[in-house]
């Protein structure tokens, strides 16, 4: 393989790494669930981007089914958080069901 | 004999350097995925809120996801690669929205953005509608009236506030 090719992958492999970390960062420091959440979105399609380019470096489509499930899949984890999150409840405005607080 | 010469030739002079560029075209794809990746990962950490996040992640999503596809299309080089790849942006492409309007919805509502930012909030008098009705008390068993035309307008408007949601 040519010596700027080679140069050309280490360069994508490292930002991809580089990319990863960054992403396990922000997962753990949130500070919102919603932002731990994009982040795991993150993570996972450089995960994907990951498995396309060991393909495309060895010239193989042997891992292609990986990553059509995780195009499909990956949509599933965050719909059922984000539609679960739910604001911090303050002391003042405790929750109050509609209409209770005029019965007796 | 003509054989080995002529696929000497072609060996040589037709199909290497080509493959040779197609490599190193597939390489600068794959570092033009990474770089959107690392651009979606400096995002996460500089900016300020969920919603603003939520934008830098979507770079490596689909742009990102294409040109490593294109990268595996032109290393691999063949139809059946190709024809297996294309569900994988397919789906992308269709799922992607959907999560980031589900996160935006819910980063929306628990307030996780900075009102500042916005130029239009055209979500928001239609919330404080919905609002309206639901802490509004329930008529009284047995003590209905019926409904006038007033209350059928509003109700006709609460109904289109909250399908804005």
């Amino acid at each position: 393989m040519e010596t700027a090719t080679t140069v050309l992958l280490w360069v994508a492999g490292l930002l991809l790494a580089t990319t990863a970390v960054l992403c396990l960062w922000r997962v753990i420091v949130g500070p919102s669930i919603l932002d731990r959440m994009i982040a795991s979105d993150v993570i996972l399609t450089t995960l994907m981007l990951v498995v396309g380019a060991e393909m495309a470096i060895n010239s193989h489509t042997r891992t292609v089914p990986l990553m059509v499930i995780l195009a499909g899949t990956a949509i599933f984890g965050t719909v059922a958080v984000s539609r679960f999150v739910t604001k911090p409840i303050e002391a003042s405005e405790a929750p109050s069901v509609a209409g209770a607080e005029d019965r007796p | 004999m003509i054989d080995v010469y002529l696929s000497g030739v072609i060996g040589t002079t037709g199909a290497e350097p080509l493959d040779a560029v197609l490599d190193l075209v597939s390489a600068l794809l794959l570092v033009l995925g990474g770089f959107l990746s690392l651009a979606a990962a400096i995002g996460l950490m500089r900016f300020p809120d969920a919603l603003a996040r939520l934008h830098a992640a979507t770079k490596p999503q689909i742009l990102g996801l294409i040109a490593i596809v294109v990268a595996i299309a032109l290393s691999v080089r063949s139809w059946q690669a190709l024809l297996l790849l294309i569900p994988v942006v397919v789906l992308q492409v269709l799922t992607a929205p959907i999560s980031a309007h589900m996160v935006g919805r819910a980063g929306y509502r628990t307030g996780t953005y900075n009102p500042d930012g916005l130029t239009a909030d055209e979500l928001a008098p239609d919330l404080d509608d919905a609002q309206r009705v639901f802490v509004e008390p329930a008529p009284e068993l047995g003590g209905r009236r019926l409904p006038s035309d007033d209350d059928q307008a509003r109700s006709r408007r609460d109904d289109e506030g909250r399908g804005a949601l």
